[in-house]
């Protein structure tokens, strides 16, 4: 078995993608002038949340994300032993190494951290609901933002009159620039809470596993998981509206084809008509959910693409008309949780370990809701819009004759699309003719190009030296990494014939026939009782979950959001086994032992 | 008065009827501890039976001027008392609902001429019954309403072992007070069977049951002759945590002439698990329950009963306290305790720098 990984630089391009280095800012990419560092260190493909190629745009929330998790371990909060994650792009995949801090400043990191972490702990539920004005308030300056085409000649009034000195043509470049900020600041947000979210669910985790060596990952999960949670509320929603249409009687609307023949049919009645509208409040926000994890304009957005959350609801009144019941029983679950805590907390062997338990349980119930709820405002709702106003400048574009689609305007780099909006500006105010048309279109085309090489290149899981022991803690709860993990693929994956290794994520066993998927808009393709095979699945395949037997993935961990799902469902799952796309297939016959991490080809 | 109680249906103030054997069964019945099904014969029965035949006036012509010191004369005395009981007639009443109560158990396992264990229950933990009624009072594989009526004859008999009858009548008891009950219950017939612990034996986790079953009898298991397949289920949510199939190389197997014998195994048998999952969960439900009862950890044995229906053929040998880690786990309290707890932010702070997956190594 070889002790490394291959180096970066010994990766080659792939046939058709030669110069995708210039699809990329220089510093995400591996260099000459960082030789030493990049070629010894270990980095892994991040296919939990960037399993597919980065276009030039969509590599900005990549960079956003890491760089703000960076920052806030770093320089804000002083996670002892962890720094930042150093981040590369290589053949248009995100590949990440955590940094650990330097030891000699661990004595006064830990003494930072207690100060500054012990404060968001104790004012959580404060500082939490003042999170959710400000991400409101950012959905509210997103939505604002606008990619209007410029005058032929500016208002008398609004701009010439009132002595503004402003004029639409820098009002379109600030918007933009508005917009690249915006987002910044989302994935500031984002971090503000989640990795101590995640410090506090370890440190419970921790003494469980230590009071119980054996007690399955399960039943912790359980004992904290918040009984009602946001990133589930699109599901309910779906739930919500089909149970409306059974009960007032225009369920048969649904059978009448594609959307618009729905709609039409809906149309013609009062109660089709008060169902849309109420399609149309839950649609705000919570429709703005992506079938994928949220990172990729080309992931569908529910209220975008309504035909899936159409084709969701019709599937959930065809098992109403079965007489299943779909609402998730609250009390039930409650009941449940009290339960397996009270349980648990008896089998300790004093009232101090009791004490200590429920102080531990007490925290992580007051922190998971972030660390449930944070990824619908996150990579949900404010990637919708922010995806929604780029489409709408990418019009712009189109109009201006720079891009044949609006989604072109995701391949050009962030800066790039500075430069163009200032083509487009100076051509505006001369005017004259815009370089752009001229420009950008054999850019883009050659792009298109070598993203679709990109794509046919199955990424290596990993680069570089492996550490003896991965001993950064969110390395291992977020993406699912481990000293095994890693073994395995250095073996290649197959450690034993037909068997594939990953993380234990959801508990249970089942045997059964296989559905690979490689994008959410095959997830129709999934027939009743088959086991999900996928690169990853995102929380808004939900509804796909009543249907399938197990899920197994090539990425995450036991806290990756597919992960929280599987569990919600009690399905089995077996996440992160890095190859099980690529060696299992379509109607194979697999076994799932969601309990010990082991998918195994029968 | 009562002259036949099953299990299920005893109640503390029977006791005396029916000994501590037949009540402590009855009394793990009523607790959801299913023990192989069966009745006692209660005291009551033995009276009646033995008025019915005047069996005082039997006793008082044989033991009338018994000399304790002549080996040879209590040999003699005492062997002519037990044919006699073994052979005297059963009060009728007695033995039609002696033999109705076996057609019953018969019925409920699904099987004629059930074989059946009959033992003694002494009435009274202190008395010199106690001591001396377990020596000859135990019949194993008894089949057909018959057999049983015997086997029920001889433990009264046993009464009067050579031993017990000097002893009462060295300190001076009346050998017409005393009383037995009898025990019939079923022979279990294991599929397989093993033994549990309500918690892991390699770490003390507490939240565990860890369950060793092996086909067929649990001689092998608790000798260490079978390598036992080897499972452990979580307490609170059921989940099989750990499934180690093991080779079993032999089973322990009842022969056509009732006795236990060790057979090689082959094939699909030694490498396919003892224990469905249901059977496991079932298993570990049932230590559970037993450590609730007898509230500390136990180590149970168990098997899994071929005549039984399906839903309860789970039944319980015997559970014994554990100690081992009981001890253990006692003294580790005791010791943190002393230290105190650590801090919450401190804790997390350790938790991050030292990862799960490297302490739990």
């Amino acid at each position: 078995m070889a002790d490394r990984f291959p180096s970066p630089f010994e990766i080659e391009t792939p046939e058709g993608a030669e110069g995708w280095q210039e699809m990329y800012v220089y510093s995400s990419l591996f260099s000459e002038g960082r030789r030493e560092f990049d070629d010894n260190t270990f980095w892994f493909q991040d296919g939990v949340h960037w399993p597919k190629v980065l276009t030039p745009w969509d590599a900005t929330f990549f960079e956003f994300g890491i760089a703000s998790l960076s920052q806030y371990n770093t320089r804000h909060l002083q996670v002892p032993p962890a720094n930042g994650i150093a981040f590369r792009i290589l053949n248009g995949y995100g590949y990440l190494t955590p940094m650990p801090a330097d030891p000699a400043t661990i004595e006064e990191r830990v003494a930072n951290f207690l100060d500054r972490a012990g404060f968001y702990f104790m004012n959580w539920n404060d500082l939490y609901d003042k999170w959710m004005l400000k991400m409101r308030d950012l959905v509210a300056e997103l939505e604002a933002v606008s990619f209007d085409p410029l005058p032929d000649i500016e208002d008398a009034d609004e701009v010439v009159k009132s002595g503004a000195g402003l004029g639409s043509g820098y009002r379109i470049q600030e918007s933009y620039r508005n917009l690249v900020n915006l987002g910044l600041k989302l994935w500031n947000y984002h971090f503000e809470f989640l990795n101590l979210g995640y410090a506090a669910y370890l440190d419970f985790f921790g003494f469980c596993k230590e009071a119980w060596p054996n007690i399955p990952d399960l039943a912790i999960a359980k004992m904290v998981a918040g009984v009602e949670v946001d990133l589930f509320r699109p599901d309910e929603e779906l739930k919500r509206l089909a149970r409306m249409a059974v009960e007032t009687g225009i369920a048969d609307a649904f059978s009448a084809g594609d959307v618009e023949a729905t709609c039409q049919v809906l149309k013609s009645s009062d109660a089709g008509n008060a169902w849309i509208s109420s399609f149309q409040e839950s649609a705000e926000p919570w429709f703005n959910f992506s079938t994928g994890s949220g990172f990729y304009h080309s992931d569908k957005i529910w209220i975008e693409n309504v035909e899936v959350p159409f084709e969701f609801i019709g599937n959930y009144i065809g098992m109403l008309q079965k007489g299943e019941d779909l609402a998730r029983p609250m009390e039930a679950i409650r009941a449940e949780r009290d339960r397996i805590v009270n349980e648990y907390a008896d089998l300790l062997p004093s009232d101090a370990d009791r004490e200590a338990f429920q102080g531990k349980l007490g925290l992580a119930r007051v922190v998971f809701p972030y660390v449930e709820n944070h990824n619908f405002y996150v990579e949900h709702w404010s990637h919708s819009v922010i995806w929604r106003k780029m489409r709408q400048l990418g019009e712009l574009f189109v109009k201006e004759g720079f891009f044949t689609e609006a989604n072109d305007i995701f391949y050009l780099k962030r800066t790039e699309v500075e430069d163009a909006l200032w083509d487009y500006y100076v051509s505006w105010a001369t005017p004259e003719q815009a370089a752009g048309p001229g420009y950008w279109p054999p850019i883009v085309k050659r792009r298109r190009e070598i993203c679709a090489a990109l794509s046919a290149w199955k990424p290596t899981p990993a680069l570089g030296v492996p550490p003896e022991v991965i001993t950064e803690p969110f390395t291992v709860m977020l993406w699912g990494i481990t000293s095994e993990s890693t073994k395995a693929w250095l073996g290649g994956g197959a450690g034993d014939e037909g068997q594939l290794k990953g993380m234990a994520a959801s508990p249970g066993v089942v045997e059964g026939v296989a559905r690979v998927i490689f994008n959410p808009d095959q997830i129709s393709e999934v027939q009743e009782g088959e086991i999900l095979v996928a690169p990853l699945t995102a929380p808004s395949w939900a509804p796909i979950f009543g249907k399938i037997q197990a899920t197994v993935t090539d990425t995450g961990g036991m806290m990756s959001h597919a992960a929280i799902v599987c569990r919600e469902y009690g399905l089995p799952a077996v996440t992160g086994t890095g190859f099980a796309t690529a060696t299992i297939q379509t109607g194979d016959r697999i076994r799932v032992d969601g309990t010990n991490g082991v998918v195994t080809k029968l | 008065m009562n002259i036949v109680m099953w299990f299920e249906s005893y109640w503390e103030g029977m006791k005396a009827e029916v000994g501590g054997k037949a009540a402590s069964l009855g009394e793990m019945t009523g607790a959801g501890l299913p023990v192989p099904p069966g009745f006692a014969l209660t005291t009551g029965a033995y009276r009646k039976s033995r008025d019915a035949a005047d069996l005082d006036a039997t006793l008082a012509r044989l033991l009338h001027g018994l000399d304790t010191d002549d080996t040879a004369m209590v040999t003699d005395r005492c062997g002519r008392i037990r044919a006699h009981i073994e052979q005297m007639p059963m009060d009728p009443e007695v033995e039609s609902r002696l033999r109705h109560a076996y057609q019953e158990l018969c019925r409920r396992c699904d099987t004629p001429d059930v074989p059946v264990a009959v033992r003694s229950s002494a009435t009274s933990e202190d008395s010199p019954d106690a001591s001396f009624a377990g020596e000859h009072d135990t019949y194993l594989w008894v089949r057909g309403a018959d057999a049983v009526v015997d086997a029920v004859r001889r433990c009264w008999a046993s009464l009067f072992t050579d031993r017990a009858t000097c002893y009462r009548v060295e300190m001076g008891y009346d050998h017409r007070t005393v009383e037995m009950s009898v025990v019939v219950q079923k022979m279990v017939r294991p599929i397989a069977a093993g033994v549990a612990f309500t918690l892991n034996p390699s770490d003390g986790d507490r939240s565990t049951v860890a369950i060793d079953s092996a086909w067929g009898f649990g001689e092998g298991v608790v000798s260490g002759e079978v390598t036992p397949d080897n499972f452990l289920v979580d307490k609170v949510l059921y989940e099989i945590t750990k499934r180690r199939v093991a080779t079993k190389e032999v089973e322990f197997r009842l022969t056509d002439h009732d006795t236990v014998e060790k057979v090689a195994l082959e094939g699909e048998r030694a490498t396919a698990p003892s224990l469905t999952d249901a059977q496991l969960k079932a298993v570990a439900r049932l230590a559970r329950t037993a450590e609730r009862h007898y509230r500390c950890p136990q180590d149970i044995e168990w098997a899994v009963d071929a005549d039984l229906p399906e839903t309860e053929n789970i039944v319980l040998l015997q559970s014994r306290p554990e100690t081992v880690w009981s001890r253990k786990a006692a003294e580790a309290a005791a010791a943190r305790a002393a230290t105190g707890n650590v801090d919450l932010m401190q804790s997390i702070v350790s938790t991050l720098m030292n990862p799960l997956h490297s302490r739990n190594k």
